[in-house]
């Protein structure tokens, strides 16, 4: 029997439009784990998805890969839709994927965990990045929707409690491909333009679809980069997004957001009335603490009576007299005494003690007193003192010794 | 010093200010009173910025420059 004989292509081709006669294998959505998997400089990703007994290799061209809203990782499960092709240069089939969806969570959960996942390792979530929301700002720009309830709702709010505070309103979309963009774009022109001292940005709640653009990487970036400090408001209490991790301050809704940002202008009344009660209670302390200082020594005497001031010094110069009269006389006595003794002895040598005691004095003829018998001779004229008189004599005669 | 310069927030601050050394009652009587009366001002300051304030809502355009241009906001845009 003449066996036909086919060329390599030929038999792969024939095989190829074998499976290309199959609906089913033109749209087919296949449940696997992901293993292998590489992206390729092309841009294309290839991998294998296998279960506990076989495997099947799959490939995402680049225009449906970029579509994906969370990367595919090895160990991941998921279900991939696509068809199946031959592959003539190798002759093997392949899955060639349009659409992967992750089993059980779905894609946007995914997406989310991953990108919350790399921003908190990168440290864009750090407390220390955190910056202090301005307690009195001045102005607050919305970066949202210009319709809708949430930015009315803020409007409302923030003039309910702090109408002082300037509203900018800078409408963005906030919802669809063109939201992040415009977000920010929002953020990065009301940094450059100082335009407020606080930014809000958010919108109300939605499907997680409709919040998407909070979750975005960009806006993710733009928030955390922003000078002016900012509050993520998005969708309703339990909604949590990328913006909110990266976000100086978290809000559960817009409302909340307004509510945070300003003070409520009644809480402020009440501060200022205390610190009037407080600062009038103070001055009329210390004025009445003067008073009755003042009532204090007034009833001094000094200021009384001002005599008492110089009697008391006229008390004080008595007392200084007196003490320099006792110590003039006590010195004064002193020297008496010395001189007292002094004359004592003085006495004691006193020629006139000595003719009292019946002594006599002889002067010569001039007037001298003799002491010697040597000195006068016979014939002379002599005086003698007596203790009570004199006698004018003539020197009979004279004899030495006894 | 002028109460009419100073934002809300630095009035505030230097009231607290204020009454905390007033309350310390260790200064002088003249330096007291002069303080008590630079904090009547500020407070009448606070309470008129409070009573007279009047929120104004515009909205931020770039303008043809780049730079931004305030608009009144109107409730049915985008």
């Amino acid at each position: 029997m003449e066996r036909q004989v086919f060329s390599v292509t030929e038999l792969n081709n024939h095989i190829k439009g074998l499976l290309e006669l199959d609906p089913m294998l033109r749209n087919v959505c296949v449940r696997g784990e992901i293993s292998n998997y590489k992206i390729y400089s092309s841009g294309h990703h290839y991998f294998t998805l296998k279960d506990s007994e076989s495997s099947l290799s799959c490939v995402m061209y680049r225009y449906s890969a970029e579509k994906l809203r969370f990367r595919p990782e090895n160990g991941m499960k998921i279900r991939a839709f696509g068809k199946v092709d031959v592959y003539s240069r190798d002759g093997g089939y392949k899955l060639y994927c349009s659409i992967l969806e992750p089993e059980g969570t779905g894609d946007l959960q995914i997406a989310f965990e991953q990108l919350k996942a790399r921003l908190e390792a990168e440290g864009l979530f750090r407390a220390e990045h955190k910056k202090k929301l301005p307690p009195f700002p001045d102005s607050i720009a919305l970066i949202t929707s210009g319709s809708g309830a949430a930015v009315h709702d803020m409007i409302r709010i923030i003039g309910h409690r702090w109408p002082m505070t300037k509203v900018l309103v800078m409408p963005v979309r906030v919802q669809g491909t063109e939201a992040p963009p415009e977000i920010v774009g929002a953020i990065r022109y009301a940094n450059e333009f100082h335009i407020a001292d606080l930014i809000i940005t958010g919108r109300g709640g939605g499907s997680m679809e409709d919040l998407w653009a909070f979750n975005d990487e960009r806006v993710a970036r733009a928030i955390y980069a922003s000078e002016i400090p900012v509050i993520s408001a998005v969708g309703h209490e339990p909604d949590v997004l990328i913006s909110d991790y990266v976000a100086d301050r978290r809000a559960s809704t817009p409302s909340n957001a307004a509510e945070i940002a300003v003070p409520d202008w009644r809480e402020i009344r009440d501060c200022l009335d205390s610190l009037d009660i407080r600062s009038r209670q103070a001055i009329h302390k210390k004025l009445s603490q003067i008073s009755q200082r003042l009532e204090s020594l007034s009833t001094k005497r000094v200021l009384n009576d001002p005599t008492v001031y110089i009697d008391n010094r006229r008390l004080e110069l008595d007392y200084r007299i007196e003490k320099l009269n006792s110590c003039m006389e006590r010195q004064l006595r002193s020297k008496r005494h010395i001189f007292e003794t002094k004359g004592t002895a003085l006495d004691a040598m006193s020629p006139i003690r000595v003719l009292s005691r019946g002594y006599s004095i002889t002067e010569n003829e001039q007037g001298a007193v003799v002491h010697s018998v040597d000195e006068i001779s016979p014939g002379d004229p002599v005086k003698i003192i007596f203790r009570d008189g004199q006698a004018s004599c003539r020197v009979l005669s004279t004899a030495k010794g006894e | 010093m002028s109460s009419k310069k100073m934002s809300f927030e630095e009035s505030l601050n230097r009231l607290d200010e204020i009454v905390r050394h007033l309350e310390k009652g260790d200064l002088p009587l003249s330096d007291s009173l002069s303080l008590f009366e630079e904090g009547t001002a500020l407070l009448s300051a606070c309470s008129k910025m409070l009573d007279e304030a009047e929120q104004k809502v515009m909205k931020l355009r770039k303008g043809p420059d780049r730079t931004p241009v305030e608009l009144p906001f109107d409730e049915e845009e985008t």
